[in-house]
């Protein structure tokens, strides 16, 4: 089945990693954790406290021990016992204060990392959105954010912790007996080394589970969105099969991690142990031959056992910090790419401006003059820089006014060419003007407050009917522009939806048929009575009665507004003034429908696909 | 969203429902995440998945239980070499001390290897319980029917099958055995202090009550949290992928500013959430330390009260300190433990809820035949016999339908929105099966086939054109998958798509999700054309499937019809009139039933709806 080649190396997130190490990886963080930085070292200094809090839990043992019990004084029993309570509250309040210091801020930290990935990845060309599946951008901004706030809550404060604690922990030992402190020792060196030598290959093996889960994903997905033709084909159980194989696969991975887990964590455990016996036996043997006291080999024991957690735990730590690395490098991949520049247009646009006398985008408009093409060549940013361009030589003129359809083979580039007027994508070379303005100087959000655009995937967001109308028009829009609107689209069936048009659609929402979903993007597209229009085939879905219906009302819309048309068929075209024929990425004619009809083979056959020219 | 508010007042009220276009209720359950789940469903499930491991479950506990024995035998042996091992040691007698050398080397072997044993293991029936769990719901997912699969949307259906079993997977990974860890080590470490000092035992004993009470209290406020916490994450989500799934109208429409606002609503909510969510734990971990620190030390006072009055051994105490140590280390652990029971449960609950789901269009259980073909043509005969069909929330599509086609004919069918034409064309195709009535190729009843024969009779091609990752020629070979090269070129030649496709990168090879890979809507109806062709079925139902097509593209798909169509039956729905003409005979359809019906050309000639349609479509290529 096709899916299974859906093959793990090739997608996006996997280019080019280099071999930057961990640290230097994660010290990118730093900009976020600043703000917090108070907090947070505030809450390690409490963490040192506190872990060192348990570790004269031992040493107060081995006084009574030593001290009031082996000289039967009762008095120093209670007082033994009563530092041992002190203790024991001050540890569990200062680790209390611990996740009380950070709990707030690391949620903070969390939420400003997507906040600033959300604002990021809306203002990233489309080219970029082209390239990522959503489900790559997503997993980015929930999994791997939620991996950053474990980190920088555990891993990161631990391992300083953990590190202080047994540094500690150690010197206590070695103070009170070196022999035994130096018996416990030994397994530190080889239990650190595999630590280090699984901790890679751990994270090799995770981040190719990581990968399969995306792959599985990605059948997953696929097989929802083409339910149709797997059911339509009888193709569910090859899915079925394809699926099987690649979770058995996923399933084989996640053993093998299991397998390295399992030795760390053999290792862990048995290393650490046999040198614990070890000091117990030659405890024992000192205890007897008066050379140390009970209650040292006590509190030793009791020392070593309370540094076995912060041992322990250094494996799982680095690993932790391992997958945070990969989080981050994830994370950055995606910030690292640069957004479409807001503001810069705007600040140079005088000087561009004066460089050009066409353009002069602060004065209001000198004068109608409609959309203009220069010389517009285009080439996708991601396309092999041999390939022909997609668009090239583009010279084109619509009028003030007037409606100009846009006709062409199937793959003529004319979805492109729409693309380009609300600078979806950048022009590779020449100028579009609107007005006489360069569209490359005015802002964004102006031009795209100026041109209005109906898609040929009708997108819906999670809202109501009537917002999702209403946002193609200013602030001020109502009810009176939601019903205009409406009634333009032949959209009244928005009415008879349970709730009307506040009727919630979208992912979140009702599903709406492909016509229905075309009628509103229509609405939209016309709503804010926009100054310029790009209708990308707005009328392909919609059936003969409702499409003459629409044209007709289309026609009031269109004639106070310039606008650029894309069309299959003679009835679309004739909305328009005049028509641009599209071939190859050039523009091959512009005339009236008749006289190209009359005078253009080409355009003979795309609109009556007249046999004569297609020999 | 800020325009919201400006709807007519009174329109939003449940009440005043006009009748819904939609086969909808507002209450409507599949309107909402979780869809209804009879009761013990979850727990139902989950019993169904461990049953086939009941023996290595077993076995996988009984290693726990032998692990920790190995690991709580420590503290024993140190009581024992304090007050018997040194004693013997000063009459120079080795044996108590060896054994306490030999008997701590071997509880450390045996620790380590158990758990070495123990997480392959306990991975492996893990592994295998997803696995089972993501084959269940995929299977699932893909044999229930359409009307399903239209009602709930897919990015519910797609977290089901990710994030949910995934969320499983972290209480099966960590928390179950971190569970089961806790709850053996304290019946151990209890059981031992018991053993050591009856007394002491009960002290330990009797502290495990407040810290219930604590696990308890925790586990009500944590549920709370967690679960305005993971709506508001799934608020999060959904805010993101639509964005960035959207993401042409949001530019063009501006809609940056506004949905950074939106978004930096859901995010905070969920920012409140987790830090809330956050503190309960902290508050969970200060109540359990300071409940075990204060047992330690009143038991260590009881105890070397004791050991100072001589009631007492100094190593059962040295003994009962370790083990007090060990007895409230996995508190913090327990309270983790209950954040992914939290999830799992929750997510485990949705899933039972989508598999408690029946389909609709079930598979024969004993699968009929086709009977062999009367005469060379692939064609066969298609007759719905008195077929009603109406949706499950009411109205009726299809009042009593009776329609034949002999083998071979190509009927058009044409009629506004909403005439039923694709009902019609889905029932054909067993997409729905009818309320009554039945619809037979052959003579068979659809309901009687199996999926691969039902296939290699019926095959349709819908209006929207999804591609699946990999390459064009995969794509094709969707409709065949033994078809050979040349064959899928063969298909695409006849249909007009080899010439945009040889201009792609790779041709045929060109991956269409990835570099050059733009492939127009028109170029992608011509793909499932491809497809269509190339699985060769006895009947061919295109609905809309032309739509994305410019002039000349419907025109060499109409001209490879009528050499493919020829001796096939074909039902073909269009809005464009000119597929009509292909076509033997037209029928036009209105609120569910024919209003007409005849050769297109008796049909201009007359004066019906068509002969109507027929003029205005004429004028409209003028």
């Amino acid at each position: 089945m096709v899916t299974t080649r859906a093959t793990a190396e090739e997608s996006p997130d996997r280019t080019d990693r280099t071999g930057r190490s961990a640290v230097r990886t994660l010290l990118r963080l730093w900009p976020y954790v600043r703000p917090v930085r108070v907090r947070l070292f505030t809450a390690a200094a409490v963490a040192i406290v506190a872990s060192c809090l348990a570790l004269v839990i031992p040493l107060v043992l081995k006084w009574m021990v030593d001290g009031p019990v082996a000289d039967r004084d009762p008095a120093g029993v209670w007082l033994g016992a009563l530092y041992l309570l002190l203790l024991g509250f001050g540890e569990a309040l200062l680790f209390g204060l611990r996740r009380w210091l950070v709990a707030r801020p690391l949620a903070g930290v969390e939420a400003s990392m997507r906040a600033d990935l959300y604002r990021h990845l809306q203002r990233l060309p489309v080219a970029f959105h082209d390239r990522w599946p959503s489900g790559q951008l997503l997993s980015r901004g929930t999994t791997d954010l939620m991996l950053l706030r474990m980190f920088l809550a555990f891993p990161l404060t631990f391992l300083l912790v953990n590190s202080v604690t047994i540094l500690v922990g150690v010197i206590i030992m070695l103070l009170q007996d070196w022999t035994l402190g130096l018996v416990i020792l030994i397994p530190a060196v080889p239990v650190m080394v595999t630590c280090v030598v699984f901790e890679k290959r751990y994270a090799s093996v995770a981040r190719r589970a990581q990968d399969q889960v995306g792959d599985l994903t990605t059948v997953v997905e696929e097989s929802v969105l083409g339910i149709r033709i797997i059911k339509g084909f009888g193709r569910h159980r090859s899915q079925a099969r394809a699926f099987r194989e690649l979770s058995r696969t996923l399933r084989g991975t996640e053993l093998r991690k299991a397998r390295l887990l399992a030795t760390i964590w053999g290792v862990i455990v048995t290393l650490p142990e046999l040198a614990t016996g070890a000091a117990l036996v030659l405890g024992t043997v000192q205890v007897a031959d008066g050379e140390l006291s009970a209650g040292t080999l006590v509190a030793f024991l009791s020392t070593a056992l309370a540094l076995r957690w912060p041992v322990d735990s250094i494996g799982f730590l680095l690993a932790m910090s391992q997958e945070a690395a990969t989080a981050t490098e994830r994370y950055f991949e995606v910030m690292d790419e640069s957004p479409e520049t807001d503001e810069t247009p705007e600040r140079d646009a005088p000087q561009r401006g004066a460089g050009n006398c066409a353009t002069s985008p602060h004065k209001p408009a000198p004068h109608n003059d409609g959309i203009r093409f220069h010389n517009v060549r285009f080439r996708y940013p991601d396309a092999p820089e041999d390939s022909p361009p997609t668009l090239d030589n583009i010279n084109l003129h619509i009028r003030p006014g007037e409606s100009m359809a846009l006709v062409g083979a199937t793959g003529s580039g004319k979805t492109t060419l729409t693309a380009l007027v609300p600078r979806l994508h950048e022009v590779t070379s020449g100028r579009i003007t609107l007005d006489g303005h360069d569209i490359s100087a005015l802002p964004r959000t102006s031009l795209r407050a100026l041109v209005a655009v109906a898609f040929e995937e009708p997108t819906l967001f999670s809202a109501s009917v009537a917002d999702n109308v209403l946002m193609g028009a200013g602030d001020g829009a109502g009810e009176p522009d939601l019903e205009r609107a409406l009634a333009v689209a032949q959209a009244g069936f928005a009415h008879t939806l349970p709730h009307g048009t506040a009727t919630q659609v979208g992912e979140q929402g009702l599903s709406l048929s492909g016509g229905q979903r075309q009628r509103l993007a229509l609405a939209r597209a016309v709503v804010g009575r926009p100054r310029f229009l790009v209708l990308d085939d707005p009328l392909s879905a919609l059936d003969v009665h409702t499409e003459a219906a629409v044209e007709a009302a289309l026609r009031d819309v269109l004639a106070e507004t310039t606008a650029l048309i894309v069309a299959h068929r003679p009835s679309t075209v004739l909305l328009a003034d005049r028509v641009a024929l599209l071939s190859e990425g050039r523009i091959a004619a512009v005339g009236t429908h008749h006289e190209l009809l009359r005078a253009n083979a080409e355009y003979a056959h795309l609109m009556a696909g007249t046999e004569e020219a297609d020999r | 969203m800020t325009a919201t508010t400006a709807t007519a007042p009174g329109k939003d009220q449940p009440g005043e429902d006009p009748p819904a276009a939609e086969p909808r209720t507002p209450d409507d359950p599949f309107d909402r995440d979780v869809l209804p789940t009879p009761p013990g469903a979850t727990a139902a499930l989950l019993r169904s998945l461990l049953a086939p491991m009941k023996a290595r479950v077993a076995v996988t506990t009984l290693l726990l239980l032998l692990q920790q024995a190995a690991v709580q035998a420590g503290p024993l042996l140190v009581a024992y070499a304090i007050d018997s091992a040194v004693p013997a040691f000063r009459h120079s007698d080795l044996g108590p001390l060896i054994a306490v050398g030999v008997g701590y080397l071997l509880c450390a072997l045996a620790s380590g290897a158990l758990q070495y044993a123990f997480i392959l293991l306990s991975a492996r029936v893990n592994q295998d319980v997803l696995l089972d769990l993501r084959g269940r719901i995929f299977r699932h997912a893909q044999a229930l029917s359409l009307d399903f699969h239209e009602r709930y949307t897919s990015g519910r259906l797609i977290s089901r099958s990710t994030t949910d079993v995934e969320s499983l997977r972290e209480l099966l990974d960590e928390g179950l055995q971190e569970l089961v860890t806790v709850i053996l080590s304290f019946v151990y470490i209890s059981a031992m202090l018991l053993w050591l000092d009856l007394g002491l035992g009960a002290v330990a004993v009797a502290s495990l009550v407040p810290l219930y009470l604590l696990v308890r209290r925790y586990r009500r406020r944590a549920a709370r949290v967690y679960t305005v916490r993971s709506t508001a994450i799934a608020a999060v989500i959904v805010k993101f992928v639509e964005t960035m799934n959207g993401i042409r109208p949001v530019r063009a429409f501006r809609r940056e500013a506004a949905n950074d606002a939106d978004f930096r609503t859901l995010n905070t909510r969920h920012e409140r959430t987790n830090g809330d969510a956050l503190l309960e734990m902290a508050q969970y971990v200060v109540g359990s330390r300071l409940v075990a620190n204060t047992a330690v030390a009143a038991i260590v006072l009881w105890g070397a009260y004791r050991v100072a009055g001589g009631t007492l051994a100094l190593g059962v105490l040295a003994a009962a300190v370790l083990f007090l140590r060990r007895l409230y280390d996995p508190i913090d652990r327990l309270g983790m433990f209950l954040n992914s029971y939290q999830s799992a449960a929750a997510s485990l609950e949705k899933i039972a809820g989508l598999l408690a789901q029946t389909p609709t269009v079930p598979e024969p259980a004993t699968p009929g035949q086709l009977p062999a073909r009367a005469s060379e043509h692939p064609g066969r005969e298609v007759v719905f016999d008195g077929v009603r069909f109406g949706y499950r929330t009411g109205g009726e599509v299809l009042p009593r339908f009776d329609l034949t086609m002999p083998a071979g004919q190509t009927v058009a069918v044409v009629g506004s929105t909403g005439a039923g034409k694709s009902t019609l064309a889905k029932l054909l195709a067993r997409f729905y099966d009818p309320s009554d009535g039945r619809v037979l190729l052959d003579g068979v009843d659809l309901r009687e086939l199996a999926v691969p024969e039902l296939r290699r009779g019926v095959v349709m091609v819908t209006q929207e054109a999804f591609l699946f990752s990999g390459t064009v020629a995969e794509n094709i070979a969707i409709g065949r998958p033994d078809a050979t090269r040349e064959e899928i070129e063969q298909a695409a030649k006849a249909i007009g798509a080899h010439d945009f496709i040889s201009s792609l990168p790779d041709g045929y090879d060109t991956d269409v999700r990835k570099r050059g890979g733009r492939i127009s809507a028109g170029q992608r109806q011509l793909v499932a054309f491809a497809r269509a062709l190339l699985a060769d079925p006895a009947v061919l139902i295109l609905d809309e499937a032309t739509s994305s097509l410019d002039v000349p593209g419907e025109r060499a798909v109409q001209h490879a019809m009528s050499t493919v169509l020829h001796g096939r039956t074909a039902v073909v729905i269009a809005h464009r009139l000119s597929t009509v003409e292909i076509a033997d005979r037209v029928l036009v359809m209105e609120d569910g039933k024919i209003v007409e019906d005849g050769t297109p050309a008796e049909l201009v000639a007359g004066t019906g709806r068509f002969a109507d349609l027929h003029r205005a479509w004429r004028d409209s290529l003028a």
